[in-house]
């Protein structure tokens, strides 16, 4: 085999010749016993050509994660497929599971989502990538696969790939386990890489480093890739079509700029827009997609979408709208080279324009019904006129917060042998109505953080304040009643809510907790569900009947349930659908100036912080590395930290997104065991790597502590360095902007 | 793989099946909020399995409570004309060798064993829910402690023990009995229930109980035992049976149920040896309890699926 580094010649795709992949019609059923079968896919029909990137795009349960399981010929006996699936010249259907696997891994490989599953925990990782080479290429000597892993490793960026390739899977870090996953389905120069939310289960500095990445795979082997996420960002930046799936159909496929420039699919276009973006996030209201997608068992007549479709004809209702080319054009210069006559039913040939599956597609494509017609941005939040007295007493002030877990070893003579430093030394502090956005990467300490104020019993070190009184020494009674003003909102709304008690139970634990009469409860629970847009008549149904947003608003009703002042929301909506997590954001708004919530709000997406918080707190690594109002620190990032965290979120607009610079972080996070001196970002910096020699002796024995700059806190030793390297970047981004 | 998830979902039917509703329409609501008691029994009521179980269990107890009543002889008493008949329409089970009417002995030996049976086992699941929760929840020293008391029960051999303390309980009557095999047969399954309970802590809904300020004792009776419920009525279930065994092989060695009282363990042990040659003194206390056992275990078994619906035959 050549050498890898040297045979890919990344072409760009050439569309109009004969397709690399070609699914014509493809359906999947899974017959269930006593039951309407489960029709998971439901004829869908698109091209990948070589060299490309697709994203496929939907919400769980949309038949994304199916549709290229049938391709890899991995679903489970029991499914019916239907259709036809033309890889390079063969029909894979027709291929028995012995000719399959000698297309998979080597033609077609796949990532999946969860990288330690997919890799095995008894061999090394160089072991497993050796394997699947040698398995493909039996001329292929150990040694030489040994060596071939080694270099894939460096390839896909691990560092030190000699060492790497020795360790086992469960030594590697959750990025670096998807990176030896890519090096792995590119070991055989695929002609076709499927990546099944690759990044979902990563944090967003990591995230944007895997799509670097698979960007590099791809360009090194030339393989098509077809990328499959319910993330709007992640495509927005590296696909170049776009198709978008529904309830086991495609509703819209396009180039990557049509779709998201001129969406012809009203689901696409409340995805779209409901979507959070960091550009505009906090200005304006977020768009709700209500409701959920239909049951696939029982799919209504006509279109799957109606339901939730603010424009839904009669039509709609009858018959389900087929795969048309609209319209007549979108702006100039972006329809694709192979138009079709608008309204020609797409059979195969035009399958390069821009399709959109919809009986007012026309109106939307010529522009009668523009999109904010079609979702209307909420009226702006009524902003109640309360004296917003500055010098009010904080809801919650921290000072000091530290939580240290000893790390032990031995059993019977257990000895102490490290320290995880989960929370060291964190301050904050949140007035009455506002938020706090505490922003960071999983293992930040941000949950830990949260969980020592809610247990309410004395920190390590520093000091809890709830509403100006210390939580240390207080009686039982005390704490009850204190406990009234504080409550919890979940990250999964499914784990949080007992799944053996009725709704109206759950809201109204809290209640019982405070010796509240049943009838009196009853009354506050029908009110608490009306407050979060449920209807109260629901109160005797269990969690398992409702949608992941009705669950979660639940879970909000709950704990409004005691009149708390203030509400710890720990990842609220980072469980639910994209199209979902609009409308609880709206919800949490709306609440906040009804009854003068507080918030703390945990979470790492920051376009929802952006969106919600009133100031925000960056945790790295136990530590709060800068603090301050929300359109400063987005804005004005002076910590390297917060630069490279805003920089790698991806924003779901193809044209700023492809053309911004990012602040890449090299790396994981580092163990919170280890002891680092000084400056415990600085393996990660970017500005240290750039830093003069005297400059980095500071990052190397000075620990860094919270300084006031403007109205921001940073703890970095080089703020003013960093402000000119901000400006640079940030002269780069306004240019995108016009552009 | 999310395939899997993605048709669970789907698959997971409820047991009361509603069609998924979009947020804020209209719903057709049941006519009157149903508390969770009222929830469990028309699920109960909806399942076949627990009606066949509960008219059978309902059947023998009145029989073996009113059976005595309606019969001519009583189980201790003999008929010298009639030593070690077949059913006959005079001694309907037949009669032993010294013309003890089996009928009656039956009947009386059927109290006895459903009585010791229907305390026991759900006693012994009682100890375990409180001990293995407490445990499992609380942690630390209390939990080490319980563990090692637990673990010694396990060891100490319950059979020779009650073999040695034998003499000494003599004139005790059955109620101790009860009492030993509940108190030895708790152990393994509150080691389950810790070890479930441990994992429940955790969850995010005790984790919102704890932080809302639920005492211990609440949490435990309104989160952590009903989510280990279907465990334990299984485990209560299965108890009676065990415990019903349990005093059949003591009685069979002299140690459990002694003369004058009979229970349906020592009539089995009289009647194995005249098995074949004398079929009906095995074959009619072998039936009725074997009959007995399997309607406890479809009762408990219904039970499990109407407190649970996420279990048993609901879950695909």
């Amino acid at each position: 085999m050549t050498n890898l580094l040297l045979n890919g010649s990344p072409a760009r795709p050439g569309r109009g010749q004969t397709p690399l992949l070609e699914v014509t019609d493809l359906s999947v059923t899974f017959p269930q016993r006593g039951g309407p079968a489960v029709q998971a896919v439901r004829g869908i029909s698109y091209q990948v050509h070589k060299g490309e990137f697709l994203g496929i795009v939907g919400e769980s349960g949309s038949g994304k994660s199916v549709s290229s399981l049938a391709l890899m010929g991995l679903l489970p006996s029991s499914a019916v497929v239907t259709g036809s699936i033309m890889f390079g010249g063969r029909s894979l259907l027709d291929l028995n599971d012995q000719q399959l696997s000698r297309i998979r891994g080597r033609e077609i490989s796949m990532i999946f989502q969860d990288p330690l599953s997919a890799l095995t925990p008894v061999y090394t990782v160089g072991d497993q990538i050796a394997e699947a080479l040698l398995l493909h290429d039996p001329a292929l000597t150990k040694r030489a696969a040994q060596v071939r892993a080694v270099e894939l490793l460096t390839v896909v960026g691990i560092p030190a790939p000699e060492r790497r390739a020795r360790a086992f899977p469960h030594e590697f870090s959750g990025g670096m386990r998807q990176r030896a996953m890519i090096a792995m389905s590119i070991a055989n120069d695929p002609l076709l890489i499927i990546a099944d939310e690759p990044t979902t289960a990563l944090d967003v500095t990591i995230q944007a480093q895997i799509l670097e990445v698979l960007e590099t795979a791809k360009n090194l082997t030339g393989a098509a890739v077809v990328l499959i996420t319910h993330d709007l960002g992640v495509v927005a930046g590296h696909a170049d079509r776009i198709a978008v799936m529904y309830a086991g159909k495609l509703v819209e496929n396009g180039t990557t700029q049509e779709v998201f420039a001129a969406p012809h699919m009203p689901y696409t276009i409340g995805l779209l827009r409901s979507v959070p973006n960091m550009q505009t996030a906090g200005t304006e209201r977020l768009v709700p997609l209500e409701g959920r997608p239909p049951s696939l068992t029982a799919l209504p007549r006509g279109c799957p979408f109606a339901a939730r479709c603010p424009i839904s004809l009669d039509a709609c209702h009858e018959t389900e709208p087929v795969l048309l080319v609209h319209g007549n054009a979108g702006p100039a210069g972006m329809t694709a080279p192979g138009t079709a006559a608008p309204g020609a039913p797409v059979a195969g040939l035009a399958e390069a324009a821009h399709v959109a599956a919809c009986h007012r597609s026309d109106e939307i494509a010529d522009g009668v019904l523009t999109r904010p017609d079609v979702f209307p941005r909420p009226a702006p939040l009524a902003v109640a006129h309360r004296e917003k007295d500055q010098d009010a007493q904080p809801v919650l002030t921290v000072t000091g917060l530290v939580r240290h877990f000893p790390l032990t070893k031995g059993g019977v003579f257990s000895r102490q042998i490290g320290t995880v430093r989960a929370v060291d030394g964190v301050s904050f502090s949140i007035l009455p109505g506002q938020t706090l956005g505490l922003v960071g990467e999983s293992g930040c300490g941000k949950s830990t953080t949260i969980l020592e104020i809610l247990e309410m019993t004395k920190p390590q070190a520093g000091q809890i304040l709830i509403d100006g009184r210390d939580v240390t020494g207080l009686g039982r009674a005390e704490l009850l009643r204190l406990r009234k003003d504080v409550q919890i909102v979940f990250q999964d709304p499914m784990a949080a809510l007992d799944p053996r008690l009725p709704i109206g139970d759950i809201i109204g634990e809290p209640l019982t907790v405070h010796g509240v009469k049943p009838a009196a409860r009853r009354a506050r629970v029908a009110e608490l569900l009306d407050l979060v847009g449920l209807d109260p008549q629901m109160a005797d149904r269990y969690p398992h009947e409702f949608s992941g947003g009705q669950r979660q608003r639940v879970g909000i009703a709950r704990a409004l349930a005691t009149n708390p002042r203030l509400v710890v929301l720990d990842e609220p909506v980072s469980a639910l659908d994209v199209s979902i997590q609009a409308g609880v954001i709206n919800l949490l708004e709306d609440l906040k100036e009804q009854l003068n919530l507080s918030y703390l709000f945990v979470a790492h997406d920051l376009a929802i912080v952006r969106q919600i918080a009133d100031t925000v707190a960056v945790m790295y690594l136990g530590r709060i590395v800068e603090y301050g109002p929300v359109a400063e620190v987005f804005a004005r990032p002076r910590h390297p930290y917060t630069q490279a965290l805003i920089s790698a979120a991806p924003i779901p607009d193809p044209v700023i997104e492809r053309r911004r610079k990012r602040v890449l972080l090299q790396g994981d996070l580092p163990s919170p065991t280890e002891q680092i001196d000084g400056c415990n970002f600085r393996s990660r910096c970017p500005l240290y790597a750039l830093l003069a020699p005297q400059d980095r002796s500071l990052c190397e024995s000075v620990d860094p502590v919270l300084e006031l700059h403007a109205t921001v806190q940073t703890a970095c030793h080089h703020v003013e360095q960093n402000e000119l390297a901000i400006s640079a970047s940030l002269a780069g981004r306004e240019e995108d902007l016009v552009l | 793989m999310s395939l899997v998830e993605e048709t669970n979902a789907e698959l997971g039917s409820p047991v009361v099946p509603l069609p998924p509703q979009p947020l804020g329409t209209e719903v057709t609501p049941p006519k009157k909020a149903r508390s969770r008691g009222r929830l469990i029994w028309w699920r109960l009521t909806q399942t076949s399995r627990f009606w066949v179980g509960a008219v059978t269990i309902a059947v023998i107890l009145a029989w073996a409570l009113l059976g005595p009543l309606l019969y001519p002889y009583n189980a201790t008493g003999r008929d010298p004309l009639n030593m070690g008949l077949g059913p006959t329409q005079l001694h309907w089970f037949g009669t032993n060798g010294i013309g003890q009417d089996l009928y009656a002995q039956t009947l009386v030996g059927l109290q006895k064993s459903l009585v010791i049976g229907l305390i026991a086992g759900p006693l012994g699941t009682l100890i375990a829910a409180v001990v293995g929760s407490v445990a499992g929840y609380m942690g630390g020293v209390v939990d080490r402690v319980l563990v090692w008391c637990i673990n010694l029960l396990l060891v100490l051999p319950s059979f020779i023990l009650l073999v040695i303390l034998s003499p000494l309980f003599k004139g005790l009557s059955w109620v101790f009995l009860t009492v030993f095999i509940a108190g030895f047969s708790w152990m393994i399954m509150a080691q389950v229930v810790r070890s479930q309970t441990k994992s429940l802590r955790d969850r995010d809904f005790v984790k919102a109980a704890r932080y809302m300020g639920v005492p211990m004792r609440k949490i435990l009776g309104r989160h952590i035992i009903p989510n280990v419920a279907s465990l334990l009525i299984i485990d209560a279930t299965l108890g009676v049976v065990a415990a019903i065994l349990a005093e059949t092989s003591l009685s069979y060695f002299g140690f459990g149920i002694r003369a004058p009282d009979v229970s349906l363990g020592t009539l089995l042990a009289e009647g194995t040896s005249a098995a074949v040659t004398r079929p009906w003194l095995f074959v009619f206390p072998a039936g009725v309890l074997i009959v007995t056992l399997f309607a406890v275990s479809l009762i408990g078994d219904a039970l499990r699926d109407a407190v649970d619906p996420t279990s048993g035959v609901n879950r695909d």
